[in-house]
């Protein structure tokens, strides 16, 4: 046998183990190649449908002439081999470079940095707003089973994701913009109102921080809508989510027994029933998070919300692909670390899991 | 297959799912006669402009003054045609794939497994704008685009169904029988995997439905002036307070893809519960 | 002093293919610091019985017939009514300790939660009240214990915080579901004896339910065979248990490892209980039965009644030995 240097067998034992610690390392080793594994998929799908991003990024004159295009290409390495490109590509992430923007021209990180934040805004809105009214309605479901609020309760909640959310959108707005005026309109603030001084980028949080309540109310106003358009989806299913899984629990021995004590019918679900299903709940919640923030494309396109969706949108259409791809990385990253932040609450919470672990 | 659905006529004692079979008879009954049941032709305009809705348009016209009732009927000729077309190519790329992870396992699985949970990662609504963009704007190109990023689920379910039928008695008894293993695989387990997969599909279409006129409403699937629901709600959007340009083609797709759902799920409650519990994982 | 009466009890439980009969017109009475066995086979209507005592009968489930507890009348009775007496009146352990204990909260919350909402006590008192209870459980340690989840214990213990809890509002009535049928043998005993001392100590009646004749053998005062839902043969154990007059009592204390001690066995049952729902007619047992008659198919089996202490449901009745017209009531 070779002797091992020190320092990978102490890597080596951390990836063998089974405790807590190397589980985590492990869990983020993974997502590391994951990310790295989706930019190959998105530069192979990209490079094998045809598309030019040169004609999508230059107008109709600026592309016939050759000295133009030959600048842009080679402006943004386009003129390299496509493996060249990807490499490049590759190298920079490594750093933490996502390239230029071929839509914006400017560095996509910084792009990021301001579309991210509103996205995150609404889409943190929506998913607690979703949550509560899920997990409520979810509840209420499973324990009148098969009555009538059951039967409410599960056609809404279909219906909530059957709702194409453009449209959606689009009647919320009608109703509560045009008609009944309770909501501002488009956008994040009032036009021609300042920002708060950027330190998350969520307006609210950042007006807080900045003690500034009005803007604080003039930002809650404006994101209030759109949130709850993009919380309609979500609550369907978590609604059927947690339906399921307290009618799951409710079939456990522990529940008989809860109620072979007499307790009120109230303590026990609370108790004894949504405890356990809780974890399965936020688990779910957690990871459609994610696609909550994809799926606010459409309705930031409604609301004119200068978001991760709208910049998508725009990178889409210019087949800006460092655009794409950083606009996937953070919405891929979000999935993993919220996959990641569940499956350790999980060990948390969880006695018998933590004990297993041992 | 009537066996693995337990009693043949259970789908018709729920009564949700008989709401949704009635909703898709009646789409595709208009998409078949739309001639006969439009009293307008949908694309015929002229110099008038957005009449609201009327004993003589049902729902009023459009900018362009085509009765949108019209277009609603022409729309289900889009809509339900090409979001099936989408989940069967999808439910047939994802078989072939999960299929031949599930059959050879070893490296192979390991490999085409990491290639679904990164597709899973991505933002599917992202990655199918991009490559609908880059294919240009079309309805076929936006089946494809969506077909790139719905196969996974399928490839998933199968992989599972068929590691599971790897352990019964019978795929080992018709190896030993000699058959050759894609014979094994294509004749010997179709019947058990076609089942779920269908009912996954049944459950798929209504996302699908979905996610086909969100790209049209983003300008990336059907163009003008084709009916299509969701690039008309996109004109509700442009012109959002004339409130029946986007309401009626928006509750056409959501009654469709109501009645999808509805039926999805009591196939689904149809099916016997290991099954189930597959196709929930 | 009888402190459970019940008369012509019908359990209905709703199945797959319409409404069934789990139960079929049992009757049987509980004295004070009494131990009632009951057992039969799974699907026999057991557990059926102490849910329908309990009010925990499942969806749609129904209990007909009387039920008298301690002078109030069970049949009828709202959920609002059940919840009053369950757990401080009369209380109920399960099978599986591994199961039925919650595995996300503390074995204070677990022993102290129902004590609190019955007996309006508290927080030092009930916690005071559970250490006392551990004791009398003989677990150890109780203070830790306290803050313990179940996890950390093994299934006798499980089983003894069970007992416990079921015993934190001092019931009169203690419904024991297989309460040894998931542990060791060696495991079984001790619990046995816990209920045997418990009885003694608290004046405590127990229903005992168990597939195992073994079990009822050592603990309890009197046993009931149930076939099917219904009664098949009953009186005091040790009568019951040595000279049973039941061809299915006969088979099934024959069908015990250390029976036949006359060399040979007399009657082997063939065959499974049916299926809920599926119950044959006449004397449900006649299927399966080696001394059925043409009369057992579609009669309802005759009562035995001696001395008002055994009663034996069978027309034939092939092991009477006493003299042949004795106590007959119809």
């Amino acid at each position: 046998m070779k002797p091992v240097p020190a320092k990978v067998s102490v890597f080596r034992k951390i990836l063998r183990g089974t405790g807590f610690f190397p589980f985590i390392v492990k869990r983020v080793l993974t997502s590391i190649l994951l990310i790295f594994g989706m930019t190959f998929i998105a530069f192979s799908i990209t490079q094998l449908v045809p598309g030019d991003p040169v004609a999508a990024n230059l107008g109709q004159s600026a592309y016939s002439d050759p000295e133009i295009v030959a600048a842009f290409e080679k402006e943004f390495g386009l003129d390299q081999p496509v493996p060249v490109q990807y490499l490049r590509y590759i190298q920079k992430l490594s750093q933490g470079n996502l390239g230029i923007s071929l839509s914006s021209k400017r560095p996509v990180n910084e792009d990021l940095k301001e579309y991210f934040p509103a996205t995150l805004e609404i889409a943190l809105i929506a998913v607690v707003i979703a949550m509560i009214l899920g997990l409520v309605l979810g509840t209420l479901s499973a324990v009148t089973r098969d009555r009538l609020p059951d039967q409410i309760i599960r056609v809404v909640s279909l219906t909530g994701v059957s709702m194409p959310t453009f449209w959606t959108a689009l009647v919320f707005f009608y109703v509560f913009f045009f008609l009944l005026g309770w909501s501002p309109g488009t956008g994040r603030l009032d036009p021609g109102a300042e920002p708060p001084p950027q330190v998350t980028g969520m307006f609210t949080i950042d007006a807080l921080i900045n003690g500034d309540f009005a803007t604080f109310r003039q930002a809650f106003s404006y994101l209030l809508l759109p949130a709850i358009v993009l919380a309609i989806y979500a609550l369907g299913v978590l609604t059927r989510f947690t339906r399921a899984s307290v009618l799951e629990i409710l079939g456990n021995d522990y529940v008989r027994t809860a109620r072979a004590k007499g307790l009120p019918e109230f303590t026990v679900i609370r108790r004894h029933v949504l405890r356990p299903a809780l974890l399965a709940i936020i688990t779910v919640a957690g990871v459609s998070f994610a696609s909550l923030m994809a799926g606010s494309v459409l309705v930031e396109n409604v609301f004119s919300w200068p978001g991760l969706g709208q910049y998508a949108y725009r990178a889409a259409v210019g087949l800006d692909l460092p655009g794409i791809m950083g606009v996937s990385m953070v919405v891929a990253t979000v999935y993993i670390t919220m996959n990641l932040i569940v499956d350790i609450l999980y060990r948390v919470i969880d006695p018998q899991l933590r004990k297993a672990e041992q | 297959m009537a066996s693995r659905f337990g009693n043949s006529n259970s789908i018709w004692r729920q009564p949700l799912a008989v709401v949704g079979i009635v909703i898709i008879s009646f789409w595709v009954f208009a998409a078949i006669f739309a001639p006969l049941i439009s009293p307008y032709d949908p694309l015929a305009q002229d110099s008038d402009k957005f009449l609201t809705p009327g004993a003589l348009h049902w729902m009023g016209t459009d900018e362009l003054n085509r009765d949108i009732f019209s277009r609603v009927i022409y729309g289900a000729r889009i809509s339900l045609p090409y979001s099936i077309l989408l989940v069967v190519l999808s439910a047939l790329l994802g078989s072939i794939i999960g299929g031949i992870s599930g059959y050879f396992g070893g490296r192979i699985d390991a490999i085409i497994m990491r290639l679904t949970d990164m597709f899973f990662a991505f933002p599917a609504i992202v990655l199918a704008m991009a490559v609908a963009a880059a294919l240009g704007p079309e309805i076929r190109n936006a089946v494809i685009a969506i077909t790139i990023v719905s196969w996974p689920v399928y490839a998933r379910l199968v992989r599972g169904l068929i590691l599971n039928a790897k352990q019964n008695d019978y795929v080992t008894a018709s190896s030993l029988l000699g058959s050759s293993s894609l014979r094994t695989l294509v004749v010997d387990l179709r019947p058990n995997l076609a089942g779920p997969v269908f009912v996954l599909a049944s459950l798929e279409v209504g996302n699908a439905l979905l996610l086909l006129s969100g790209l049209s409403f983003l300008g990336l699937g059907a163009q003008p002036p084709a009916a299509e629901w969701g690039s008309m709600v996109s004109m509700g959007a442009v012109n959002f307070d004339r409130w029946w340009v986007g309401l009626f083609p928006g509750l056409a797709i959501l009654s469709a893809v109501l009645a999808f759902n509805f039926i999805g799920d009591a196939l689904r409650d149809a099916l016997d519960p290991r099954t189930a519990k597959a196709l929930r994982d | 002093m009888t402190l459970l009466s019940v008369r012509n009890l019908t359990v209905t439980l709703m199945t797959g293919s319409g409404p069934a009969d789990a139960v079929r017109n049992l009757s049987f009475d509980i004295e004070r610091g009494q131990i009632l066995g009951i057992a039969g086979e799974s699907g026999s209507g057991k557990t059926m019985t102490a849910l329908s005592v309990m009010g925990l009968l499942p969806y749609k489930g129904k209990a007909s017939g009387s039920i008298n507890f301690d002078g109030q009348e069970l049949v009828g009775f709202k959920p609002r009514d059940f919840r009053r007496i369950r757990g401080k009146d009369v209380a109920m352990i399960f099978q599986d300790p591994m199961t039925s204990l919650h595995p996300m909260l503390t074995i204070e919350t677990q022993l102290t939660e129902h004590l609190r909402h019955h007996r309006k006590v508290s927080k030092s008192e009930a916690r005071a009240r559970a250490l006392e209870l551990l004791d009398t459980v003989k677990i150890p340690d109780p203070k830790t214990a306290l803050k313990a989840h179940p996890s950390q214990f093994s299934g006798g213990m499980r089983q003894r915080i069970a007992i416990a809890m079921a015993l934190a509002c001092q019931p009169k009535l203690l419904i024991a579901d297989e309460p040894t049928t998931a542990l060791d043998v060696t495991v079984q005993a001790g619990i046995l004896k816990l209920l045997d001392e418990l009885r003694k100590s608290q004046n405590l009646s127990v229903i005992v339910i168990t597939h195992d004749l073994g079990v009822l053998s050592a603990l309890t005062d009197r046993i009931m065979i149930m076939y099917a839902g219904a009664e098949v043969e009953s009186g005091l154990t040790s009568q019951v248990l040595t000279r049973p007059r039941h061809p299915y009592t006969r088979g099934l204390i024959d069908a015990l490892p250390d029976s036949g001690a006359d060399g040979k066995r007399l009657i082997a049952i063939d065959g499974m209980p049916p299926e809920l729902g599926k119950f044959p007619s006449g004397c449900a047992f006649h299927p399966r039965c080696s001394f059925a008659q043409s009369e057992c198919k579609t009669g309802v089996p005759n009562k035995v009644d001696i001395d008002g202490s055994r009663r034996i449901f069978c027309s034939v009745d092939p092991f009477d030995t006493s003299d042949s017209s004795a106590g007959v009531s119809r």
